[in-house]
């Protein structure tokens, strides 16, 4: 109920411990893999063994190889922060575009397209990835027949993992940057326009700046969003592993606390992401997903 | 009359440029792709690189009992982990949404938020880490002596819930919370005074209301429910039978395309229906869902 009309003690009880618990369920799984990665143990469990930061800068009198020096997982983050780079770039451009397409241009089919934009959002993740995945060797395959050329981007690999990631990264970025357009007064672009300032001089100093919370919102959810997808790129990944892959290989294995440390690592980069975020006055919920 | 002319040319060309990528976008990425994977789906291989149309890939599904019990099994449990989020999430959007004002109201709603900030590998590890044999809460539930050995609390179905559930609440909680702060307290005020018990408050005035609210988080949850491999395959290990396993076992690791690629677009069959009849149950526009979520 709410709180103008009386509340009984027991629903105000139950209502606390409600909280309490669900809190608890929230943040349980983040506290033990932060904790965990300082334990002194071979294996992320229980008991305590006291603290370390071996998983962290490594003990070669203990045979441990921290984060800092395990270059498979360093080469795959950095495998993931180009590939988001990629994808970022693509989605806020192209988000860009679509976005002045369905809020100022007129054209037939307008209505059937912006629907369409939104289609990439309701198609599973692993379907992207297998549809991206068969095209492409079919066009591959349809290059090497007729023409002889071996096109290596179209083969398993970091190209098509950012494309696969871009195609429905870039809905999201679409439906952000959209909304903000939406609600901009015209007239202010109108006003410039009399007052002489070219269609570049408005773009820039008017329609950029007013976009600018948008652009930067969208710009870091695309990243994130990047940085963290399984499904699809689990679908198109090649040699080169982003950082997801590594570590879900490695979490079938059975892995050492180097695991923990990356994940604290992680978490405090989108946890600083965020924060920035937030402070940096956009007016759009952090919603990381649609 | 002649600027009029290149002004509209001009038009056009500013048009054709804005359309270009998006055109781009959505036929070699979505719309070819998808067509690849539906002709892909209807043939069969009878020769090294010789293939003919035909329903091989649907009828193996059908006939294969195992195939289709993991579909339908991924479908249940798909439903089962979103009527769970939609309970554990309603009374936190509530509370988030009538309980607490001001700074309280929005610092909870940003601390249901920053789990998800988190990659779901990660939330998952920490999972791994308070359930396995070995972990947490097995090792606490000895301490308290409510079991006498460590127990294995992975590789359960409920374990695989309680991970769906916990990778979706976000999702339910963002449109409850917005469709319930726009229901006024003054209805239940008003049920209230007119001697209205909480139950009927809640079935009369509360849920036809938010139901826009239900409907767009029950659909996003099911669907991302139904399309997720992480989470079921690393709690469920290999009891985890869930269907986008399969997928990946038939286009990855046995190299059946075509095999796959029915069993793909089986399970968008089912995911596009499930979206469609929620839209119809409650009278809504896609567009509009999507973009409340």
């Amino acid at each position: 109920m709410i709180p103008s009309l009386p509340r009984p003690a027991w629903l105000r009880a139950g209502t606390t411990l409600y909280l309490a618990l669900f809190l608890a369920f929230l943040f349980l799984p983040l506290l033990v893999v932060a904790v965990f990665g300082f334990n002194d143990a071979p294996y992320p469990a229980p008991p305590w063994h006291g603290f370390t930061l071996d998983w962290f800068i490594g003990n070669e009198a203990k045979g441990r190889t921290g984060l800092f020096g395990d270059s498979e997982i360093l080469a795959s983050i950095w495998t993931s922060f180009t590939v988001a780079c990629w994808v970022t770039g693509l989605s806020v451009a192209v988000g860009t575009a679509n976005a002045f397409l369905i809020e100022r241009a007129r054209f037939p089919g307008k209505a059937a397209l912006s629907l369409l934009m939104l289609a990439p959002l309701v198609i599973p993740g692993v379907i992207l990835g297998i549809s991206i995945l068969a095209f492409a060797s079919r066009l591959a395959e349809f290059a090497d027949d007729t023409f002889g050329l071996e096109l290596e981007f179209l083969r398993p690999g970091l190209p098509l993992v950012v494309l696969g990631q871009f195609s429905y990264i870039v809905a999201i970025s679409t439906l952000t940057i959209s909304a903000r357009l939406k609600r901009f007064d015209r007239t202010l672009e109108e006003a410039a326009y009399n007052l002489g300032a070219s269609r570049a001089a408005v773009f820039r100093t008017i329609t950029v700046p007013y976009l600018r919370p948008a652009l930067i919102g969208s710009g870091a959810i695309a990243f994130l969003m990047s940085f963290e997808n399984f499904n699809t790129t689990l679908m198109l990944v090649g040699a080169d592993s982003p950082l997801t892959i590594m570590m879900y290989g490695r979490m079938r294995e059975g892995a050492t606390p180097v695991l923990n440390a990356v994940s604290l690592f992680l978490m405090v980069a989108s946890a600083l992401l965020a924060f920035t975020l937030m402070r940096g006055g956009s007016s759009q919920k952090p919603a990381p997903a649609a | 009359m002649l600027e009029a002319g290149t002004r509209r040319w001009q038009a056009r060309l500013m048009l054709g440029l804005f359309l270009m990528p998006a055109v781009l976008w959505l036929v070699s990425l979505i719309i070819l792709p998808h067509l690849d994977l539906a002709i892909l789906s209807f043939r069969e291989r009878v020769a090294p690189r010789e293939y003919r149309a035909s329903l091989e890939q649907y009828r193996t599904f059908f006939a294969e009992p195992l195939y289709w019990h993991i579909f339908v099994r991924t479908a249940l449990m798909s439903a089962i982990a979103t009527l769970l989020t939609l309970l554990i999430a309603f009374p936190i959007a509530w509370t988030i949404a009538k309980l607490l004002r001001g700074r309280a109201s929005s610092l909870l709603f940003v601390v249901c938020l920053i789990p998800f900030w988190v990659s779901e590998t990660v939330r998952t590890l920490g999972w791994m880490i308070l359930l396995r044999e070995s972990g947490v809460l097995p090792s606490l539930l000895v301490k308290l002596g409510i079991t006498d050995v460590p127990i294995e609390l992975l590789y359960r179905d409920s374990t695989i819930l309680v991970g769906l559930v916990y990778t979706s609440l976000l999702f339910m909680v963002v449109p409850l919370v917005g469709s319930l702060e726009s229901l006024d307290n003054a209805l239940i005020e008003a049920a209230y005074d007119l001697g209205a018990s909480g139950w009927s408050v809640l079935r009369k005035i509360v849920i036809p209301h938010a139901a826009p609210g239900i409907t767009a988080g029950c659909i996003v949850v099911f669907m991302m429910t139904l399309g997720n491999y992480l989470t079921p395959t690393l709690l469920g290990g290999k009891n985890s039978q869930w269907f986008t396993e399969q997928i990946y076992t038939q286009f990855i690791t046995r190299f059946n395309w075509e095999q796959g690629a029915a069993f793909g677009f089986l399970l968008l069959l089912l995911s596009t229906s499930m979206v469609w009849v929620g839209l119809r149950l409650t009278g809504q526009r896609f567009g509009e869902v999507m973009r409340r979520s």
